[in-house]
């Protein structure tokens, strides 16, 4: 039944690297403003549509992904331009029901201009499934986790070895104390939320021909990323990498060795044991209040 | 305030003249979820009936009285259908109600209906809305139980009796499961594996592992509906499993293949209407004709592919219309009487025949078994 196990593995990590992906999006956006982003799945939403649609107007798929990608990379910024940036003094909660808000907002706009229907990419390089000691693996998964891997070695570099991404750093650590030292905290805002709009909308791009893709399917897939996020603990994205795959493993170990009908309780049910234990998640900081 | 009262007493005057003067229409309610996670059913009926109404008023009405068309969106919130449906005959006073696109929005008109006495054409496909038989409560899909029954007659017919199933856990995949594990055993069906889905997943290759993993399995049946079927049906290509695939009838359209894509979904059977075999009818076929009409009428309008979900708005305001021609008066009791004496009445969904214990007249021929073959829809006779 060793294939029968590598089958749920591979179902596991593309579906789990889709996950991380949004999760690290989470915690992109979380460490620059500390808001919990719940628009991050519209940008999911809006990366495969807006492929989706150029694709129609006749681009080739690459142009029409990169479009898509850079599109959604200006609404993210012109979402925290208009509305967090403007708001900035608000307390934290209503931070957040403002990006449930654009949420809903976004939804709406794709509804009225692309329509309600479920729309299908073309798979990167064919549909032909893969095998491998008796599993089979779509071309695309391997699109999904190769793109996934990618974007977190990129993020990697960038926070370690760029001065822009430690002054990212600096801005999540500490707001007041980057100013001081003459970082421009709004831009570093700005560009979280640009990069974190891109990565979602690459997702997107990157699962559309596998999972396909409506206006509608943002918000379940926020969530799922929002618990994978707390996982691994909200504001690491090495939390978000493995909150993401295991949750991912998790519903696939679930689904295929127990039963499909508690996959999603059982998912849930080890979040919940695990916070209990551990209320940080896997890799989050505990945070000390100094009185 | 005096002139104040004075202003609100002839408004009441003039507006009692005015329901006199247009007294001679025949108001007709709708609430359809237009928007919302059921609109791919809702969208198709309005623009449906709003063409229809147009068609048939161009041509003089009913027995020389037009039809206004009074539609509601409700958003597939059974909340609101309620309150659309209160309205409709409370404040709009009409003499019957389509709609509810999705069950639980059926459900809520169903007591509104009743209570007012009139009649009302659910879109929705769960038995639950004529079983117990309400006075004046009609609908015009197939119901899934008649789904699983046509599907189990198609498996039976190819020698097999052993299944798996792998349903959407949404309103529509769980209803269907149900009825289809209780007539499994009148058909003769053992279902070895029993899976399901949420109607969000986006990956169901475990499932399918499990099924196939399963040497026994002769056939899988896959209750749902939206993106979900589709991705099953992927899913299963990818996996390579041999045992034949049957979809519901909640995605018997041209956009399921584009969906699942035409490589992939060849050789999926699904029970549907004779909409999506128009072509391959004989002639004598008595729906050959109505759907056609319907298919051009729509397609010419829309611009968009017919769907079966607007095919069934055709069939509801078919049924009021020849029953309206029929009834002693144009009112709403009258109306329902005719509806309970539709006979052999042919529509897209098949041909309608409706008695006291029976408020949606259709038969398992009426349903079509159809295989995708290259991009598709083949009639398997």
């Amino acid at each position: 039944m060793m294939s029968d196990f590598l089958q749920f593995a591979v179902s596991g990590v593309t579906v789990g690297a889709v996950y991380a992906l949004i999760a690290l999006g989470f915690t992109l956006i979380y460490n620059a403003s500390d808001v919990v982003n719940f628009a991050q799945g519209e940008f999911v939403m809006l990366g495969g549509m807006g492929t989706v649609f150029a694709l129609q107007a006749g681009l080739p798929l690459p142009l029409a992904a990169l479009i898509a990608v850079m599109g959604t990379a200006m609404i993210g910024i012109a979402f925290n331009k208009l509305a967090i940036e403007r708001a900035r003094n608000a307390p934290i909660v209503s931070l957040i029901i403002i990006t449930i808000g654009a949420s809903i907002f976004l939804q709406g706009v794709v509804q009225v201009v692309f329509g309600k229907g479920i729309h299908r990419l073309p798979a990167f390089s064919g549909d032909e499934p893969l095998r491998l000691l008796g599993a089979t693996i779509t071309p695309q998964s391997l699109w999904v986790i190769g793109g996934a891997l990618v974007v977190f070695a990129a993020l990697y570099l960038f926070f370690t070895r760029t001065i822009t991404g430690l002054a990212v750093l600096a801005t999540a650590n500490n707001r007041f104390a980057a100013r001081l030292a003459g970082i421009d905290t709004d831009f570093m805002m700005t560009l979280s939320f640009g990069v974190s709009a891109a990565i979602g909308a690459l997702a997107g791009v990157l699962i559309s021909p596998i999972t396909l893709t409506s206006y509608q399917v943002g918000v379940p897939l926020a969530l799922k990323g929002f618990a994978a996020a707390m996982l691994g603990g909200m504001g690491n994205p090495k939390g978000a990498l493995v909150g993401g795959v295991l949750l991912g493993v998790l519903e696939a170990m679930t689904a295929g060795y127990l039963s499909s009908h508690y996959k999603d309780a059982v998912a849930f049910i080890v979040i919940l044991v695990l916070l209990s234990v551990k209320p940080q998640g896997l890799f989050g900081l505990r945070t000390v209040n100094r009185v | 305030m005096t002139s104040h009262w004075k202003a609100i007493a002839l408004a009441g005057v003039a507006s009692l003249a005015l329901g006199f003067t247009v007294r001679a229409e025949i108001k007709l309610g709708a609430t359809l979820s237009e928007t919302g996670p059921a609109s791919f059913l809702g969208d198709p009926e309005a623009k449906t009936l709003r063409l229809l109404v147009e068609q048939i008023n161009a041509k003089g009405g009913i027995k020389g009285e037009k039809i206004k068309l009074t539609i509601y969106d409700d958003g597939g919130d059974p909340n609101k259908a309620k309150t659309f449906a209160t309205r409709l005959v409370e404040e709009d006073g009409v003499v019957a109600i389509i709609g509810g696109s999705t069950t639980g929005a059926s459900m809520a008109v169903i007591p509104v209906a009743e209570e007012a006495k009139v009649p009302f054409i659910s879109l929705a496909g769960a038995i639950e809305i004529v079983e117990p038989v309400r006075a004046y409560t009609f609908k015009t899909p197939h119901t899934d139980k008649m789904a699983c029954e046509k599907i189990f007659d198609d498996i039976k017919k190819r020698g097999f009796s052993k299944i798996a199933m792998l349903s959407g856990t949404d309103g529509f995949g769980a209803s269907m499961r149900k009825q289809c594990t209780a007539v499994a055993p009148k058909w003769g069906m053992t279902i070895l594996v029993d899976e399901t889905y949420g109607p969000k997943d986006t990956d169901m290759t475990p499932q399918l592992t499990t099924i196939r993993g399963n040497a026994e399995v002769q056939a899988i049946v896959t209750p749902g509906f939206g993106q979900g079927p589709a991705i099953v049906t992927r899913n299963y290509h990818q996996l390579g499993i041999k045992a034949p695939l049957y979809q519901s009838h909640g995605v018997a359209s041209f956009s399921f293949i584009k969906l699942a894509g035409a490589k992939e979904a060849d050789g999926v059977r699904i029970p549907g209407t004779a909409m999506l075999v128009v072509d391959q009818l004989a002639d004598s076929d008595p729906q050959k004709k109505v759907a056609k009409d319907y298919m051009t009428l729509f397609e010419k309008a829309t611009s968009q592919p017919v769907s079966t979900f607007g095919g069934y708005a055709h069939d509801a305001f078919a049924i009021f219309v020849d029953a309206a021609g029929r009834a002693k008066s144009l009112k709403a009791t009258d109306i329902r009487d005719a509806i309970e004496t539709t006979s052999k009445l042919v529509g897209t969904t098949g041909t309608v025949t409706m008695s006291k214990t029976d408020h949606l007249g259709l038969d398992l021929d009426s349903f079509r078994m159809l295989e995708i073959k290259q991009g598709g829809f083949d009639l398997v006779k």
